[in-house]
């Protein structure tokens, strides 16, 4: 409380100030802060703000959803697509559980969220009350920061500190549980100031350029520099700061399946993606290169694989806003702290304008071979069952890389990333370090709020469709344009992969049955259709995409297909497998 | 070479190390700090949190038994919680540091048997307070020293005892008052958000 006041009350000119609830006081900041729009349920605690929002709905949207969980995924989709903070209203209980699983969600991919529940009154914490839960301890570990708001003078200081939190330094989840009696307590509200200091909270390192230097050095000493980009470019809005630099510096660069889209697929530079299922050359030349440039990104184990075996020959430049970052899965010869749209500029101007073409012949090489042992098969088969790559690849040549692909998880996910096309930053969502199925609609719906004028087509599997399917109804309510495009290939794929792989293909529970996905689609009063063959293909998906609003397009496709390349678990990346 | 071999063999060594972590004096950081050792299995050994000399800040002191790698990084995660000021890491070579016992034994035994009063002199031990029925005693020390006493005053029928979480003053620090004033500027200067690499040689980490 005594902090919460100091940040905002450095005012010296006495406040002309009117009386208002905690929940107006809400809403009015939630504006100030620039939201237009709220994915959220109500629910008995939190009924003083739904009441308050009665009078909003010109200012402020808000999505009823099907579920709590859709809705943190919707404003996680909607973050990520419009780089504004998603925002969602939740009531207590059960309404704050199941936003976990979604704050798990952000905390690991880093997405500004501020999260509102309702509480039951001050005077019930602790009773055991009707819908109470101890909601600040349980999303403590999945939250940036959170705070109870117990007393409506609050809540002005509270949430402008939460979006202060949410979108600054790197980015995260944050709740705020507001009590009932301060939702509708009456005081004196004196407007609303943002917040931009918090003493013991440092969103932006000092940069020191000893440390650019040696960078510099090191990367215009090197015979065999390479670059790994992730997500903190996009979260930096750092695109165009990138850009110069791998154009300067002449490195290949890979990406991590959140740093996709940062620059250009088909950039001539841009080398592909890393991981587990990444592409040949990225994880082969990882353990070849004599310099490593990591910028943004946080060496997640499926990046990296068997640790001990990982770019041991190479010096390790780390650029990253978070210090904890650094050191903490791979050692930093050089760590470079800080906001990479400072750091990359100063870098740019130190680096040497360079080529590396008999490098960058070494990876059009592996391109070669994974092309023709594998992609090739992968995306154009003549006969056959249809593969999930040739289905994707089909949509990039309709959508011509200027769609926006929101994947679920599984193998349809690992396709959709290896192969979608993106012409520009901010077209690819998935669910990337908590991997969470079920994610991909509800995110749809999200991310077509906060693009409206792109095409989002969301790549789901028949698995994860029916973990979150009841989000078919705020499709139905809001008239949401999203295009639905099922993988189904009657299993849970990527786990019968690996008891096919790893467990003699003793098939324990991945046999999955569906509805009639079509059926179901038109029960929601959304157009659909089902495609079994080759043929058909094409024209169906230029009729999704051509659709007037949403439409479900379900693909049957080969029920055994493996993803390929892998790097198996426990295995360097460097003996990444084909087949 | 053999410089940084003999690094990474003390980094791999388990050793005592007393955490102090600066805090806001906020409801549920004590909980945001305990979850980043429980997540790794790593138990405390002891805590103590109380006020520190600044009004609304308050002092953590932590211990627990890991290699520096580990709690290099630990520091690096309770640093990053957004109510943390600032977090240090010490061996015990790098502070002097206290623990508070106190005892409570029947006061007819401690009459009666002067042999008693010379071990409670010996062990620099102090009576706080005597009762007719029982006295209390109190010492400070290391743990083996309050350890050393409970063995003592065990046969003369100690009736109950309870000890305090470590404190510790840092050797090296120069106090937390001007690093208070750097944080709450708008836009610290790189004294406070001095990156530890830079710190290595220095005695006190800092990150």
């Amino acid at each position: 409380m005594d902090t919460l006041q100091e940040v905002t009350t450095a005012l010296t000119e006495p406040k002309k100030t009117t009386s208002v609830t905690g929940s107006v006081a809400l809403l009015e900041g939630l504006i100030a802060e620039g939201t237009d729009t709220i994915f959220g349920y109500p629910g008995g605690a939190i009924m003083p703000i739904y009441d308050a929002i009665y009078d909003y709905k010109e200012k402020l949207n808000h999505i009823l959803v099907r579920h709590e969980q859709g809705a943190t995924h919707a404003a996680q989709g909607f973050a990520r697509t419009s780089g504004k903070v998603g925002v969602v209203f939740a009531t207590s209980g059960p309404g704050a559980t199941n936003l976990v699983t979604g704050l798990a969600d952000a905390q690991i991919d880093s997405t500004p969220l501020v999260c509102i529940t309702g509480q039951v009154f001050a005077h019930l914490l602790g009773t055991d009350a009707f819908q109470e839960t101890d909601v600040i301890n349980i999303t403590t570990p999945v939250t940036k920061w959170n705070y109870q708001v117990t007393d409506a003078n609050e809540i002005p200081a509270a949430l402008a500190k939460a979006f202060y939190i949410a979108r600054s330094g790197r980015p995260g989840p944050v709740l705020i549980d507001i009590t009932k009696n301060a939702q509708m307590q009456l005081f004196d509200y004196e407007g609303y100031t943002p917040c931009n200091h918090i003493r013991s909270y440092r969103p932006r390192p000092f940069v020191r350029n000893e440390y650019i230097e040696q960078a510099a050095a090191l990367i215009n000493s090197a015979k065999k520099p390479f670059i790994l980009f992730g997500q903190g470019i996009l979260l930096g809005s750092a695109e165009a700061e990138f850009k110069a630099f791998v154009e300067k510096s002449g490195i290949p660069a890979a990406w991590t399946i959140l740093g996709a889209g940062a620059i250009p697929t088909d950039h001539p530079l841009n080398v592909g993606m890393l991981g587990m299922h990444g592409n040949y050359g990225p994880n082969v030349q990882t353990n070849s290169c004599d310099v490593l440039i990591a910028i943004g990104m946080r060496f997640d184990d499926r990046v990296t694989g068997r640790l001990d075996k990982y770019a041991k020959q190479a010096k390790v430049i780390h650029l990253d806003i978070d210090p904890a970052e650094i050191d903490k899965n791979v050692k930093a010869d050089v760590p470079v702290w800080g906001d990479c749209k400072e750091t990359l500029p100063l870098l740019t101007k130190l680096v040497t304008e360079k080529t590396h073409p008999e490098w960058l012949a070494e990876f059009k090489q592996f391109e070669k071979i994974e092309k023709e042992e594998l992609i090739e098969k992968e995306l154009n088969p003549q006969s056959g069952e249809l593969t999930m790559g040739e289905v994707i690849n089909q949509l990039n040549i309709l959508t011509k890389g200027e769609a926006i692909i929101v994947s679920d998880v599984g193998q349809h996910q690992m396709v959709a990333c290896r192969y979608g096309k993106l012409n520009t930053t901010r077209l690819s969502v998935t669910s990337g370090g908590l991997g969470t199925m079920g994610f991909g609609l509800p995110a749809a719906i999200g991310a077509k709020f906060g693009a409206p004028n792109r095409t989002v087509v969301a790549v789901i599997g028949d698995g994860g469709f029916q973990m979150t399917l009841q989000e078919l109804g705020t499709i139905m309510q809001f008239g949401v344009d999203v295009k639905i495009l099922i993988l189904n290939n009657q299993f849970l794929g990527m786990v019968r992969q690996w008891q096919q792989l790893f467990n003699e293909k003793r098939y324990s529970f991945v046999d999955i049955t569906s509805p009639d996905f079509v059926k179901l689609a038109e029960s929601y009063y959304i157009a659909g259709k089902k495609v079994t063959e080759r043929a058909d293909l094409v024209g169906s998906l230029e009729q999704m995409l051509q659709h007037p609003g949403s439409f479900l397009l379900e693909v049957m496709v080969s029920k055994e297909h493996n993803v390929f390349p892998m790097v198996p678990q426990g295995c360097s990346v460097s003996e990444i497998r084909l087949k | 070479m053999s410089n940084s071999q003999d690094l990474e063999l003390a980094n791999a060594k388990q050793q005592e190390f007393t955490i102090t972590v600066y805090t806001e004096n906020q409801i549920g950081i004590l909980n945001r700090i305990a979850i980043i050792f429980s997540r790794r299995k790593i138990n405390i050994e002891s805590l103590n949190v109380s006020p520190s000399e600044i009004e609304h800040i308050h002092r953590f002191n932590i211990l627990i038994t890991e290699t520096e790698e580990v709690v290099r990084k630990l520091a690096r995660q309770i640093e990053k919680q957004i109510d943390v000021l600032k977090v240090y890491f010490n061996t015990n070579e790098d502070i002097i540091w206290q623990e508070l016992a106190l005892y409570k034994v029947p006061t007819d035994t401690i009459v009666e048997k002067v042999l008693v009063e010379r071990l409670l002199r010996e062990n620099g031990a102090r009576a706080v307070v005597i009762r007719k029925d029982y006295t209390v005693f109190e010492t400070t020390g290391h743990r083996t020293e309050t350890d050393k006493l409970i063995e003592v005053l065990q046969p003369y029928g100690l009736i109950e005892f309870v000890r305090s979480a470590r404190v510790a003053i840092i050797k090296d620090s120069e106090g937390f008052n001007s690093k208070l004033r750097e944080f709450e500027r708008l836009d610290p200067g790189q004294d406070v958000i001095e990156n530890e690499f830079l710190d290595q040689e220095k005695n006190v980490f800092t990150m």
